[in-house]
């Protein structure tokens, strides 16, 4: 499994790299970012692309999240 | 529609309504609100620069902030963070005013210009999506500012918060520091610095639209940078209703005036319109969000955006003191040549951050 780390990025870089992870043929993704929006963003792309959304944490200053088919 | 969208238009429309009643109310024609003006009214109030015209602590901003950081904080996301390229954020801050200024107005302003049948806002509109497509293009070769870095306690985040209240303390005060020079607080009693809606009903619609801009993520640039980038529309949607609302209204209370032609606080200058825009486009992508939205940011503990918005006001004491800012008359050649060096040196900026990895 591919991972990414996007904590601290600004928008809409976050969204960028899991795009550019994806175009790489990538079929799973561990990415772990730190701000709400960011989450918001990535779940809503991957959701578009067809992908799953599974949140594996949530805390307050940190999320991580495996996206698949 | 899904309840996302249909949240975001909703907002749309409570804005364009707000702004078309500050308007009503006192502000100066299709200026309800504008980040950049209001910063730049600001920025004169203190004296940063002495533009006599345009001098005015902005209500609408104080609102601004103190509902955007009051709708963060109770959602749990208020958070102090910081350290991503710091100065190079605040020259973008500074060439993005620089661009508002030479077409007058924010992104938010521009939408709310079309509303009111302003064309030379159509030709920025223009303008500020090529520039947003020109950012792409660095975003898209690996451009990064840098992780910012969550800070150790949150003190960081309020630094920005503290100083807008102090600013609201000294506008309700109406303390002058130096009365025999008139200010500061310097009070504009000509246009459009001295016209202005009543301040309690300036500082309540900024703190709806505060709480909304921060629940929504509302930014312009943001909106075409998404739906270039990933086919996302919710923002636009949302601007999409600033426009409905304020085009209804205008029409409904006969404010609308079609035309490139007299209409308040602009110019014709239609390359300097078009460029101004640019430049505000170009400085929003690589800065990830539009003047509103770093305002926003900044409200949320994020101290890079705060010092953008620091270099916003940098920005626009600069522009008038150095001749920089565009009239009703058309832009200035100190102005022209600014811009274009705004947009050479952004361009360099965007060149120079790039990723090696990418």
């Amino acid at each position: 499994m591919d991972t990414l780390d996007v904590r601290g990025l600004s928008c809409p870089l976050p969204v960028l790299k899991t795009k550019k992870a994806l175009d790489k043929g990538s079929q799973e993704l561990q990415i772990t970012g730190n701000s709400k929006v960011s989450q918001e963003n990535v779940s809503k792309f991957a959701v578009s692309q067809g992908f799953k959304v599974n949140l594996i944490n949530e805390s307050p200053g940190e999320w991580t999240m495996i996206i698949n088919k | 529609m899904d309840k996302g969208k249909i949240f975001m238009v909703v907002t749309g429309l409570i804005i364009g309504g707000l702004a078309v009643l500050l308007v009503a109310q006192g502000n100066p024609g299709n200026m309800g609100f504008c980040i950049a003006c209001f910063l730049r009214d600001t920025a004169g109030a203190l004296g940063f620069h002495r533009a006599a015209a345009v001098q005015y602590v902005r209500p609408e901003l104080i609102g601004l902030v103190i509902g955007a950081f009051g709708a963060a904080f109770a959602a749990g996301e208020f958070k102090s963070r910081g350290g991503s390229s710091t100065l190079v954020r605040f020259l973008l801050g500074v060439f993005m005013m620089i661009g508002a200024l030479v077409f007058l107005g924010c992104p938010l302003r521009d939408i709310l210009r079309m509303g009111g049948g302003d064309l030379n806002a159509v030709v920025g509109l223009a303008g500020f999506i090529v520039g947003i497509l020109w950012g792409i293009f660095f975003l898209k070769r690996g451009f990064n500012l840098g992780a910012a870095k969550a800070e150790p306690t949150s003190a960081g985040g309020y630094v920005y918060v503290g100083a807008t209240l102090l600013l609201l303390v000294l506008l309700l005060a109406g303390i002058s520091f130096n009365p025999a020079g008139g200010g500061p607080l310097f009070f504009s009693t000509v246009a459009p610095g001295s016209l202005r809606a009543p301040l309690w009903i300036a500082l309540g619609a900024g703190v709806v639209v505060g709480i909304l801009a921060q629940r929504a993520r509302l930014c312009l640039s943001g909106g075409f940078r998404d739906f270039f980038l990933i086919r996302e529309t919710g923002l636009l949607l949302a601007y999409g209703g600033i426009f409905l609302a304020v085009l209804v209204l205008n029409l409904y209370l006969g404010k609308f005036n079609l035309g490139f032609a007299g209409q308040p606080v602009a110019h014709t200058n239609h390359i300097f319109n078009f460029l101004g825009l640019f430049l505000v486009g170009q400085c929003a992508v690589l800065l990830g969000g539009c003047p509103l939205r770093q305002m926003i940011l900044g409200s949320e503990g994020d101290m890079d955006a705060a010092v953008t918005v620091v270099g916003m006001m940098a920005g626009a004491a600069i522009a008038h003191n150095f001749m920089l800012a565009s009239s009703g008359k058309g832009s200035t050649s100190f102005g022209e040549i600014a811009l274009i060096a705004g947009i050479v040196i952004v361009s360099i900026i965007g060149w120079a951050y790039r990723e090696v990895d990418a």
